[in-house]
């Protein structure tokens, strides 16, 4: 379910580096979550992120959800097929959702999230019936 | 909200259940020194018949048989019964905003249809669902630019109302938010080229009134070329709903705020009264309040939803649009039936009415020796007048006959003693229009 070669936050955003650039979206978990997505608000090119810190929202018909940064850096794409077509993040969150693409600020911060077995075992506690 | 009554036997119980030994302990985090010792000094308690007497007597200190000339942000026009027995059915007077939305289809029609005047109104692709006032709709537009723009400048003329000028201050005492102002011409217009020397790229949204306080109907489509040029966004600001009976819709603006009371709602001492702010759809994430959209069901049968509301404050807390974007729902529905009932000729009716009393009552002035217009920009229902005396003098000798004049402008603007702001409406005959012009003849004639 969830690639082995992204990295993941405690907030269901994931990361997938490729040398110093790395690209951010919202786990499948995130979408289910939120329900039909109705509009993604993203960062212009060359605005700066910040770990931790909001870098976008997701409406769905019923929230408005933060989308917080994984790791620090500067934007250099954003996804901008999600502008018409927002429902794409509930069908292909992994994939063709992706949010923006950045250059990373510090390489090194990425070992510090989640992988995809930890990430796993985060949400399955979270769906555990009470 | 239903009431529920104690007794107490019923506090008792209630205490036990908490373990509280008494109301009082309930508060026993509030320190000593804050908490009330003694009852609120209130009048006592009056009977039936007193209350009924009371206000018989508050009644009988109503002006009966008066001719105001009076508008400057509020408008005394005809209004239906219609309207009043309609609203006051219990569906409507007595319902709450619906958190639960869907369950209430009437009012979400009402919505809907409001929404849809708005919009044909203004020129607007989107209308909200209402706001408080004009003044709140004016500065909550102001921060919806702000937040679209991403910057921190407002650029205001001074022909906004003075007041409304005043609610945008308050509410952006704290909020960093500069506000420059800016002057008008001859013509009682803003200064444009002012206007285009203060309007930067660090400009978020620059607010103009049309027809403005003045009466003054400014040049929108200009104004906002210059505007847009450096990126900025442009509110029209609309006191005088009825004006768009007559008046080219400000469709060149960004974001139109306008007070809907001159629409089937009483002067009432200032309230309550209905706001809307309309916009362009691709601004309408930024828009303060909520959306009612009209769809389908699962049998295919029209119904209304809420399309909007997830950036309100019970859903978005301290990240809503607003924080205050209670919409002013019965207010609404008034408008929305008083508009219904007029239609579209008959507001271009009452517009034309409007327009030609106030020109007509701006003759009649004119032909006093010592009056003379203020400014010679157009306008609609309302116009100012320079006289040779002070304003507040003539207006005690026009009560005593009976007439409520113009505003004395001096008092909102130093530089503009002398001067009265007359409006007159479609509630006024020719005849009282010549009453009142032979009455300041006559005060004029009169030595100080």
């Amino acid at each position: 379910m969830y690639p082995s070669d992204f990295r993941y936050t405690k907030e269901h955003e994931w990361i997938k580096v490729s040398g110093g650039t790395a690209t951010i979206g919202i786990t499948d978990y995130a979408q289910h979550e939120l329900g039909d997505v109705v509009f993604v608000e993203m960062p212009a090119v060359g605005a700066k992120i910040t770990t931790g810190q909001v870098f976008g929202t997701v409406e769905s018909v019923k929230a408005v959800s933060e989308i917080f940064a994984p790791v620090s850096g500067e934007v250099t794409e954003a996804n901008a097929a999600l502008s018409p077509t927002p429902e794409l993040l509930n069908s292909d969150p992994h994939g063709a959702a992706w949010l923006i693409k950045i250059k990373l600020a510090d390489p090194a911060e990425v070992s510090g999230l989640m992988d995809a077995a930890a990430y796993q075992a985060f949400v399955s506690e979270k769906e555990t019936p009470a | 909200m239903r009431y529920l009554p104690k007794s107490t036997s019923e506090r008792r119980e209630m205490l036990d259940a908490i373990g509280a030994p008494a109301i009082e302990t309930l508060f026993a985090s509030i320190p000593e020194e804050f908490r009330l010792t003694e009852p609120l000094k209130l009048p006592a308690a009056l009977s039936e018949q007193e209350i009924i007497e009371y206000f018989r007597a508050r009644a009988a200190e109503n002006s009966v048989g008066y001719t105001s000339f009076l508008g400057a942000g509020v408008y005394n026009h005809l209004r239906s019964v219609v309207t009043d027995s309609l609203i006051q059915r219990g569906e409507f007077l007595t319902s709450y905003t619906p958190y639960q939305a869907e369950i209430s289809q009437g009012t979400l029609q009402a919505i809907f249809e409001f929404q849809t005047l708005m919009c044909q109104l203004t020129g607007m692709e989107v209308a909200n669902a209402s706001m408080w006032d004009g003044s709140t709709a004016t500065t909550e537009a102001v921060l919806m630019a702000e937040r679209l723009t991403g910057r921190h400048r407002v650029v205001v003329g001074r022909s906004l109302h003075p007041e409304y000028r005043q609610v945008l201050e308050t509410y952006t005492r704290n909020l960093g938010l500069r506000i420059d102002e800016i002057g008008f011409t001859g013509t009682g217009q803003i200064d444009a080229s002012r206007l285009e020397a203060a309007v930067t790229s660090e400009t978020a949204a620059v607010v103009v009134q049309t027809p403005n306080f003045f009466g003054v109907l400014e040049q929108m489509p200009r104004l906002a070329s210059l505007v847009h040029a450096k990126g900025a966004l442009l509110v029209a600001s609309i006191t005088e709903g009825v004006s768009l009976g007559v008046v080219r819709p400000p469709v060149e603006a960004d974001i139109v705020a306008m007070e809907c009371q001159s629409f089937g709602l009483p002067q009432s001492f200032g309230g309550p009264y209905a706001g809307v702010i309309a916009t362009r759809e691709k601004f309408v994430r930024q828009m303060p309040g909520r959306l009612a959209g009209e769809t389908a069901d699962g049998a295919g049968k029209r119904g209304y939803v809420l399309t909007l509301a997830t950036r309100e404050q019970h859903i978005r807390r301290e990240k809503a649009t607003s924080n205050i974007c209670t919409n002013q729902a019965l207010c609404a529905l008034a408008v929305n039936i008083h508009l219904c009932l007029l239609g579209k000729e008959g507001l271009k009716e009452l517009a034309a009415q409007n327009l030609a009393k106030a020109r007509f009552a701006l003759d009649e002035l004119e032909k006093i020796r010592g009056v003379r217009r203020a400014f010679s920009g157009p306008f609609f229902n309302e116009f100012a007048v320079e006289f040779p005396r002070s304003v507040k003098m003539i207006n005690a000798e026009l009560l005593r006959r009976k007439i409520i004049g113009p505003l004395p402008i001096g008092s909102y603007f130093a530089e503009l003693t002398k001067r009265g702001l007359f409006c007159v409406t479609e509630t006024i005959s020719r005849t009282e229009i010549e009453r009142m012009a032979e009455a300041i003849r006559e005060i004029l004639a009169k030595p100080i």
